[in-house]
């Protein structure tokens, strides 16, 4: 083995140090991003932030966004963008309110039909990209005025007048799929903690914190699913592909149409989700649903560590990008500062993460 | 003699009026490096997509292993067995190593929702496919734009051969490199000949083809002057014949003959 060692040892390559290995994850920026919003707030905010209630607090908005931003992300990585994620919140909530409020239809087929009409959407919005070969960028943005204004004619058509549609909460109370969709879970398990004196109780009794919300279940649970698929699965290793180089990943057999179609239902899929949790939620839906969404759904993803040109980045950077979006957020009014703050704060953020993950890019690919 | 694995006889190919290839015969055997050698021009990229079956010759016959063949897509001939390493070499740079070299083909295990990558056996293979071609990663998972020109070459022509490459077309792999990473990879493609590959040579670079040539056929204007074996042909004639004589005699004469 004498060969392999000589071959092996090129005075030219130094090992890598943890930090240098650490460097070269895309997450990295999210996760201390995360530290350093937090040892802020730890700082200046009110210790209210950071117990069970403040917690779940910033969390709920949070997952919200992060359900978008993952996705978001995922689509980034393939290669391409989606500005109408927000409108389609809007168009979704709409769909998914006529189905239960004006068509009566249990959540066991409102739910799918709302899926499968955002799916097929974002197929459209795919396949228009593809056909014409004009970037995402553009197309996605016709979409976000088309799905905002289609949401808009559609609510007054079917309300008689108005763009708010009533009566969701309900149209769905009592059905056995709303608890997946709505509410909070673990309400038992919260009840005995707040017993045994480990959470926090209201004078009545009952914890302060009633359950863990159903939206931040979906979050991990999406951020899970999306690694694993990203990481350890063919389809993940054609996504990076296909957003790395089109015509390389085509060329080595790549199913590259079929990959950023199905991105772009991804997308389109987690806005209906998002739409029918908020519905669920508030018990109404509204055309101005998911406003400026597809902003903060990238700005999440770029926070993340993705890059703009595609074929780099995470979705558990996402999970932490979206963490740090509703910390600022909801963080800012445990504070004295004036929480208008929160837009410069966030704009700093983005610029920083550009920055930062330009300059990873460039040490993972060793160039000078 | 062994057959060829692939001959190719009288190809023609018109795009609309303009004549690509006028007449060019070509065959490859296992276990030699056929080198194709023409000008800018001549129809080496035109040939090379026609065997490789991007395009469909518009007269003439390809005969693989013996049976008449005709590809209707890259694909086709890739499960032939005729692999292609283009100049862009179809890597990944932001993509590690291991990655790149499954692109498309990727190991599975476990099935139904549980379907995922093989990475432990994919990271083996990878550096075992490397090692057999001379290169020691530093790790599999190390990102292909770290690597070097000559060695993303290497490893586009191991995947080639690991995924059961019969014939293997290089386009001008050496055009863009130095002189230590060109030896490298006229060094690799000497070990895939050694497996048995019949390697498809594209270059215009005589020096380079001499040097792990067994054939040598040149392209001009869309015809081919012929075959040489090797030892039958020295490099002037081979400049002579690629650049279609007199002028270019003269050109060296008035540069010193170092062209």
């Amino acid at each position: 083995m004498a060969s392999d060692r000589t071959l092996s040892a090129d005075e030219r390559i130094k090992a890598e140090s943890l930090a240098t290995r650490l460097m070269k994850r895309p997450e990295l920026g999210a996760m201390g991003g995360v530290v350093l919003v937090t040892i802020f707030f730890l700082i200046t905010a009110s210790p209210a932030m950071f117990t069970l209630p403040g917690i779940m607090n910033f969390l709920t908005p949070a997952a919200q966004l992060g359900i978008l931003g993952i996705a978001a992300a995922m689509l980034m990585i393939g290669g391409e963008f989606d500005l109408s994620i927000g409108s389609m919140v809007a168009f979704a909530g709409m769909i998914f309110g006529v189905l239960v409020v004006n068509l009566g239809l249990p959540l066991i087929f409102a739910i799918p039909l709302t899926m499968g009409f955002a799916a097929a959407m974002g197929a459209l919005n795919g396949a228009i990209v593809i056909r014409t070969g004009l970037p995402s960028f553009i197309v996605t943005l016709a979409f976000l005025f088309i799905l905002r204004g289609a949401s808009l004619v559609g609510l007054k058509m079917f309300t008689g007048g108005s763009t708010q549609l009533r009566g969701v909460r309900e149209a769905v109370s009592g059905d056995w799929l709303a608890p997946v969709f709505s509410g909070d879970a673990f309400g038992g398990l919260f009840r005995w903690m707040a017993e045994m004196g480990w959470i926090g109780k209201l004078r009545s009794g009952a914890p302060t914190v009633p359950g863990v919300p159903v939206e931040i279940l979906w979050f991990i649970a999406f951020a899970l699913v999306a690694t694993w698929v990203l990481l350890r699965t063919p389809a993940g290793n054609w996504i990076f592909a296909t957003g790395g180089d089109r015509n390389a990943a085509q060329n080595s057999g790549v199913p590259v149409r079929r990959v950023k179609i199905s991105l772009f239902m991804l997308t389109a899929c987690a806005a209906a989700l998002v739409a029918i949790i908020t519905v669920i939620d508030s018990g109404s839906t509204d055309a101005r649903r998911g406003f400026m969404k597809e902003f903060e759904a990238i700005i999440t993803a770029v926070i993340g560590g993705c890059l703009l040109t595609g074929g780099y980045g995470s979705a558990i950077g996402a999970f932490f990008g979206a963490i740090i979006f509703g910390m600022v957020t909801i963080g800012l009014t445990y504070t004295g500062f004036d929480q208008d703050w929160f837009q410069v704060f966030l704009g700093g953020m983005l610029l920083l993460a550009v920055v930062f993950n330009n300059a990873i890019r460039k040490r993972v690919t060793g160039e000078r | 003699m062994t057959d060829p694995i692939i001959h190719m006889e009288n190809i023609k190919k018109h795009f609309g009026n303009v004549i690509a290839l006028n007449g060019v015969t070509f065959d490859v055997r296992p276990g030699e490096c056929h080198c194709l050698l023409g000008d800018n021009g001549a129809g080496k990229s035109t040939f090379i997509k026609t065997m490789s079956g991007v395009h469909k010759p518009t007269e003439g016959t390809i005969t693989f292993e013996g049976k008449p063949m005709s590809f209707d897509s890259p694909r086709d001939a890739m499960e032939a067995g005729i692999a292609t390493v283009f100049q862009d070499l179809a890597m990944i740079p932001l993509m590690s190593v291991t990655r790149n070299f499954f692109m498309g083909r990727e190991p599975t295990k476990g099935r139904g929702p549980f379907k995922r990558l093989d990475l432990e056996a994919a990271n083996r293979i990878t550096m075992e496919e490397m090692r057999r071609m001379g290169i020691n990663l530093r790790a599999p998972d190390q990102a292909v734009g770290t690597l070097s020109g000559g060695e993303r070459q290497t490893v586009a022509i191991a995947r080639a051969v690991h995924f059961g490459a019969k014939v293997l077309i290089l386009d001008e792999p050496t055009s863009a490199l130095g002189v230590r990473q060109t030896s490298n990879v006229l060094a690799t493609i000497a070990r895939v000949r050694s497996q048995g590959v019949g390697v498809v040579f594209i270059s215009h670079n005589v020096r380079h083809a001499l040097a792990v040539g067994d054939r040598f056929t040149v392209l001009n204007r869309g015809q081919t002057l012929g075959t040489a074996q090797k030892g039958e042909i020295d490099a002037a004639e081979l400049q002579d014949l690629m650049a279609g004589g007199q002028e270019l005699a003269q050109l060296e004469g008035s540069l010193g003959g170092t062209i």
